[in-house]
């Protein structure tokens, strides 16, 4: 069977523009949570998020690139740029009509919604700018990375809520397995953080107003952040030709569906979709030392997230490190998936697990070792991110250190 | 300013041109805009001017907005600004 390894990493999220920035905040337990910058914020009753800091999109895209780049658009172009640059790889003839760009995001162009129902709708105009639905559209981004840098084979967007971005690589990772594609840009990004996106969340009364404390007993909710992770997936043998820096492999992954509830998650669907994973990268329950886990910091997930991780690894689970890097970046909704795959990518390439920062209080129903608030050295072969979305759709990869 | 003046400040801004490579002669594909500049200029156009242009892009010739040069352009702006004001 053909094997497929990580080839670069980008990003751009609330702890740093660059995958180096993000690494050092996440061994540095920074967070990057704080009092949202967003119109109308007064009239949220939700007023923290995980903002992108000192960003402006004028540094980066010229006028026209702007009528066309969603801030979601504008995140993937920059973390894209990071990680074929790293990788180092060129799309051009028949290599580049075999491979092709699968992204997740969750509310695509949400943020040019939000400001052209409000230039309708509030402000009573009668007309928008002629480039909004391909700016809004949510494979916007996808496209703009195939054309960007010529990949022509296979592209398009997966929306599964949270876990977008663990299905979108997940599905690039069995592309280039079964032979369909040599190479894929993947990962995924997301930008809710306008009135509209955070009013719609606060609705469902699972945010937090001060801070994101997953397992801990003081937790009382999620944090929204925004940003975008993104990678370059190769085919093994490929990668080796052209002597191209490789940062992990991606060994397994599985989904699965809860098929229960469009909001609380079950336990067995989350256990299904570790335990899929784990079989489908031939590796036993033993051979795993890190989980990043989908931890959001609302009281049923994290209590799921542990019970299916206890089921699933048994004895196991107590010598298990898991950490929620949500702590630090928020929930990034749709591109959490691949900023969290970057937290497995620092455990297996420098040894460092990303601690859960905000852990004020032990909570029985979460007795495992979250790693909390300090980042600790440890020797990781085998890493797995979880992600597990609203309307009960689990994602679940499995990376093994490269040697 | 003059209407022209105007529409050659909007043209030229699209084009990535000064205002003084834009004459009343120039043709928006001399000025290197294509479909979707056009379709910005249209916009910027009625923004700029407060009216309704009737311009369909998927055939730009069947409209009843000439567009042939920014001379035309200005011809026509000027009959829809009296029409519709």
């Amino acid at each position: 069977m053909r094997r497929v390894v990580i080839t670069g990493a980008g990003s751009i999220n609330a702890l740093g523009h660059s995958v180096a920035q993000t690494f050092e905040a996440f061994a540095a337990g920074h967070c990057g949570i704080e009092q949202l910058r967003i119109r109308d914020v007064e009239r949220l009753s939700v007023q923290i998020g995980a903002q992108v800091k000192g960003y402006e999109q004028e540094a980066h895209f010229n006028r026209q690139q702007i009528a066309l780049y969603d801030r979601f658009t504008q995140f993937t172009l920059l973390a894209a740029r990071e990680a074929i640059a790293q990788a180092g790889v060129e799309f051009r003839g028949e290599f580049a009509d075999r491979s092709g760009v699968v992204l997740g995001t969750s509310g695509g162009g949400l943020t040019t919604q939000d400001e052209n129902y409000r230039a309708v709708y509030e402000e009573g105009k009668n007309r928008v700018h002629p480039f909004i639905v391909p700016k809004l559209m949510n494979n916007a981004a996808a496209s703009h990375v195939s054309m960007n840098w010529n990949l022509r084979g296979p592209s398009f967007t997966v929306a599964t809520a949270c876990a977008s971005s663990n299905h979108a690589m997940g599905l690039a990772f069995q592309m280039i397995r079964s032979g369909m594609a040599d190479a894929m840009v993947t990962g995924g990004s997301e930008s809710m953080l306008c009135f509209g996106g955070v009013k719609a969340w606060e609705g469902l009364r699972v945010m937090s107003k001060d801070g994101c404390r997953p397992f801990s007993a003081t937790r009382n909710g999620m944090v929204q952040g925004e940003g975008a992770g993104i990678f370059v997936f190769e085919e093994l043998e490929n990668a080796r030709k052209r002597g191209a820096p490789i940062l992990a492999e991606v060994a397994g992954f599985a989904m699965s569906s809860d098929a229960s509830d469009i909001v609380t998650p079950s336990k067995q669907g989350a256990s299904r979709a570790i335990s899929g994973a784990l079989k489908d990268a031939r590796l036993s329950p033993a051979d795993v030392q890190y989980i990043n886990a989908h931890g959001t910091g609302t009281a049923v997930n994290d209590k799921t997230e542990c019970a299916a991780i206890a089921d699933v690894f048994g004895q196991h689970a107590d010598e298990l490190m898991i950490s929620s890097t949500k702590s630090m970046h928020g929930h990034a909704i749709g591109g959490t998936g691949a900023i969290e795959l970057l937290a497995c990518l620092m455990a297996l390439q420098e040894g460092v697990i990303a601690p859960t920062i905000g852990y004020e209080e032990p909570d029985p129903e979460c007795a495992l070792d979250v790693v909390p608030n300090v980042a600790r050295e440890a020797k990781v072969d085998v890493a797995l991110s979880n992600a597990f979305a609203f309307g009960g759709l689990n994602a679940v990869l499995a990376l093994k250190r490269f040697s | 300013m003059s209407v022209q003046d105007r529409i050659i400040e909007i043209i030229a801004a699209q084009a990535l041109l000064d205002v003084s490579d834009v004459t009343p002669e120039s043709t928006l594909e001399e000025l290197g805009i294509d479909s979707m500049g056009l379709v910005e200029c249209i916009f910027a156009i009625e923004e700029e001017f407060d009216i309704l242009i009737p311009f369909n892009a998927n055939d730009p010739s069947e409209s009843d907005f000439d567009i042939s040069s920014v001379a035309t352009i200005t011809v026509a702006v000027n009959s829809l600004i009296s029409r519709q004001s």
